[in-house]
């Protein structure tokens, strides 16, 4: 089966017209969505969004989920009934949603310095409000930016980038059109040392192509590295310019840079 | 508050056939990794998880940085300080972190065998043993079990409380006392909470503004704001009153304390929105200019008004 709309077209331009390996618009807002959140973040990659909220390092609510060496993560995930083209109701058992969890907390696990906070826990609460192809990546953005918002301790921003191939030719960050017809992987990375904090795929994909993917959304990753940096240094900026009136900070100085 | 959006058209004009590791690339803006001149002026320098601060042969890592690969790293947004050769990061947001003597507000959670538990916006809940408080019938005597089977009499769940952090345990955990008469059960009043970075340590916490408002200001962001109780009128240390002090029953309040309640919690809340410290000098003015714009307290939740508020308050500031 093929679809009505080409993927990449003579010109070499993609359905929404975006060139081969151009990312979509990414907009960063740090504002509360809740009243008491410790950190929140929400993510636009296109018509992708996600929010996140990050309560802790807390009391758990279970004692039982504790451990006495390093905090309990939790990850509770939502996708809206209403955030997908055809409306559908997500339970909670639901196993998309399970999974998509289970990869996030995989892929936080070690990068949060979780041994700092025995006996503690984070609460990490996804809401998906639009889904429009790259739901996994647009998680794990959302994610870190709460994260470090929350003041977490972190080894390193984690970045997740989605690519895909067309025939023989590599796409970036593809949209919900392109992942249905296209083989695609998502990669996270943590930029400082390069290291993979995940790797997904869930089509099949030649292998041949699989390297050429993989470096390309290596290259993308430190991209979105840049957007996620950028939007973490101006809200800290922000926030300690208001801390001390009067003085001139650093705060100015990062404003000034872009 | 720091919201703001930004928006970015990235591209790739071409694919390179060689590819690197994806390594963070530097700025121009980045710190100064000179060994005379790291951190050496007087401007504030920002860090955020991931970022190299400077190597970890020359300087030792503090809170909120690692080491990896022989550089000390950062692990948090906040700001850089360095006392000698220790560098630390100061998130600009996070969750108190307590330290002894400090003075907190919190609320009781739980009843256990010879304690309680109370949640003061730490990453754990705190401890007040049954021993750390004043019991009635005179300041210093042994804990009965007659006290042990009553403890629900001092503090229930629900109950706010204002304490002082004594020690901790050895998983972190703070154990709270309030073995001093300023100390106790609150009531008479309201909670407010703002992040604990805006509360700075302050001469005394306790603080009473001439509008007839007693402030608690909890070094853990949370802040009690309650009717003037006069000096004189206080459970003395004589007549240690237990019906008194671990009393459930708000006093009488009229009108007018209650309204200049609500509008100190209003101008907290507005300046906390702004991260604006909150210390005497600046609750007062912002207390004054409030009263004479002639406005309900209400008036203040609304944006300009907060708005206003923020810059006079500031500016004098």
């Amino acid at each position: 089966m093929t679809s009505r709309i080409e993927i990449l077209n003579a010109g070499g331009y993609r359905s929404d017209g975006r060139r081969q390996f151009e990312l979509r618009t990414i907009e960063i807002d740090f504002s509360p969505h809740g009243s008491n959140s410790d950190g929140s973040a929400t993510i636009s990659h296109g018509l992708t969004q996600v929010s996140v909220s990050v309560f802790g390092p807390r009391e758990a609510k279970m004692r039982s989920q504790t451990f006495h060496d390093r905090a309990n993560i939790n990850i509770e995930l939502n996708i809206a009934p209403f955030s997908a083209g055809e409306r559908r109701k997500r339970g909670r058992g639901d196993k998309r949603v399970l999974e998509l969890v289970q990869t996030l907390k995989s892929t936080f696990e070690p990068v949060i310095q979780m041994s700092l906070y025995p006996r503690s826990q984070i609460d990490i609460y996804v809401q998906v409000l639009q889904q429009d192809g790259g739901l996994l990546q647009a998680c794990i953005n959302a994610t870190t930016l709460a994260l470090a918002n929350a003041g977490i301790p972190l080894f390193d921003l984690v970045c997740a980038v989605t690519g895909g191939v067309h025939s023989t030719s590599p796409l970036l960050d593809l949209t919900q059109l392109e992942e249905n017809d296209l083989p695609n992987v998502t990669i996270a990375v943590m930029p400082r040392s390069g290291k993979m904090a995940l790797v997904s795929m869930e089509t099949r994909l030649h292998v041949d192509r699989f390297e050429e993917i993989f470096r390309l959304a290596g290259e993308a990753s430190t991209v979105i590295h840049g957007e996620i940096k950028r939007a973490v240094k101006e809200t800290t900026a922000n926030l300690v310019d208001a801390m001390q009136p009067g003085k001139s900070s650093a705060g100015t100085n990062a404003e000034n840079e872009y | 508050m720091s919201d703001f959006k930004m928006i970015a058209f990235t591209s790739f004009p071409q694919y390179q056939e060689t590819f690197k590791t994806p390594v963070f690339e530097e700025d121009g803006d980045e710190m100064d990794l000179d060994e005379n001149g790291f951190l050496e002026s007087d401007e504030l320098k920002l860090a955020w998880p991931g970022e190299s601060l400077t190597s970890a042969q020359a300087y030792m890592r503090g809170h909120g940085t690692y080491v990896d690969n022989d550089e000390v790293i950062a692990s948090v947004a906040g700001v850089v300080e360095r006392v000698n050769k220790l560098i630390t990061v100061r998130p600009v947001r996070t969750r108190y972190n307590p330290e002894v003597g400090d003075l907190v507000v919190g609320r009781i959670t739980e009843v256990q065998a010879r304690r309680w538990k109370v949640e003061a916006n730490s990453r754990q809940e705190a401890v007040l043993m049954l021993s750390s408080v004043n019991l009635p019938g005179g300041v210093q005597r042994r804990k009965l079990e007659s006290d042990e089977l009553q403890m629900r009499m001092f503090f229930e769940e629900g109950d706010l409380l204002v304490a002082e952090v004594q020690a901790f345990f050895g998983d972190g955990t703070m154990s709270l006392h309030t073995r001093s008469l300023s100390y106790g059960k609150l009531r008479n009043g309201q909670l407010i909470t703002v992040p604990p970075n805006l509360v700075r340590r302050l001469k005394s916490h306790f603080i009473s503004l001439p509008c007839g408002v007693d402030l608690i200001l909890g070094l853990n962001g949370y802040i009690w704001i309650s009717k003037h109780v006069k000096e004189n009128e206080r459970e003395g240390e004589e007549g240690f009153d237990a019906e008194a002090v671990y009393s459930n029953r708000n006093d009488n309040i009229d009108d007018s304390t209650r309204i200049a309640i609500s509008r100190v919690a209003n101008i907290i809340s507005v300046l906390a929105s702004y991260s604006v410290p909150l210390t005497d000098t600046i609750l007062l003015e912002a207390y004054e200019w409030s009263v004479e714009q002639e406005g309900d307290p209400k008036d203040l939740l609304q944006d300009h008004v907060g708005e206003t508020l923020v810059t006079t308050v500031t500016a004098r500031g």
